[in-house]
């Protein structure tokens, strides 16, 4: 089973923990990405966001959310996919992303969530946009 | 045989910020190739060339390579600059 979901409101890991169950399964494995307050330029500077927000191109986001999943599950033999990203402002601390996965061993559920999580930075078009301290805004685009 | 059509370009993110609205709508000889493209959409918003020149054409909500040739029948184009989900 896969399932991709944007959504607009804060992602709770209790609300997709059953998604991945499977009892040919015996690893769980989950990542979530939770927005930062500092970041530290190039230049050794110290940056402090105040908030985040994400746009995305939404219907091309969950097609290649969906290709990647199903790439991922071919590669580590997943039994199950949960990729959730939300958009819209994120305050610091909260989740912007939800990936996890499930499988027979756990050597494959831990190996396929970098490979995911790579992959959707790499080639989702989702984007962050900082508001700093100073209320400065800066879109970013590695 | 070449024919001047209009194409409409969805933009996200800062190529959005900088033209000031979320489509661009070029007229382009066809045929045309996503490089041109997205070439003709860096001459239209100039304040934003550096970073149109490192995105990514999608059509019908998959990229395509520089050379892939441009359809009429192409429903939707979107210029994809580099991504910062996660």
């Amino acid at each position: 089973m896969i399932f991709i979901r944007l959504v607009h409101t804060a992602i709770e890991l209790s609300d997709w923990s059953s998604k991945i169950d499977d009892p040919d399964t015996g690893a769980h494995a989950w990542f979530a990405g939770v927005t930062r307050r500092k970041t530290t330029t190039a230049s050794g500077a110290v940056r402090i966001t105040k908030t985040l927000h994400y746009q995305a191109h939404e219907s091309m986001a969950e097609t290649q959310l969906r290709q990647l999943a199903e790439q991922a599950k071919q590669r580590h033999s997943l039994a199950a996919v949960v990729i959730v990203h939300r958009l819209g402002e994120v305050p610091i601390g909260q989740a912007s992303v939800l990936v996890g996965c499930s499988s027979a061993h756990r050597s494959d559920a831990f190996a396929a969530l970098p490979w995911m999580m790579d992959r959707l930075k790499a080639d989702v078009p989702i984007w962050k946009r900082e508001t700093y301290m100073d209320e400065s805004t800066e879109w970013i685009h590695p | 045989m070449t024919s001047t059509a209009p194409l409409r370009i969805l933009l996200f993110a800062g190529v959005r910020d900088a033209a000031g609205c979320d489509v661009a709508n070029v007229s382009v000889d066809h045929p045309v190739t996503a490089a041109k493209v997205i070439e003709t959409v860096a001459t239209q918003i100039p304040a934003a060339a550096p970073l149109i020149g490192v995105s990514r054409l999608a059509v019908d909500g998959q990229y395509v390579a520089a050379d892939h040739v441009i359809e009429r029948t192409d429903v939707e184009l979107a210029l994809i600059p580099p991504v910062s989900g996660g």
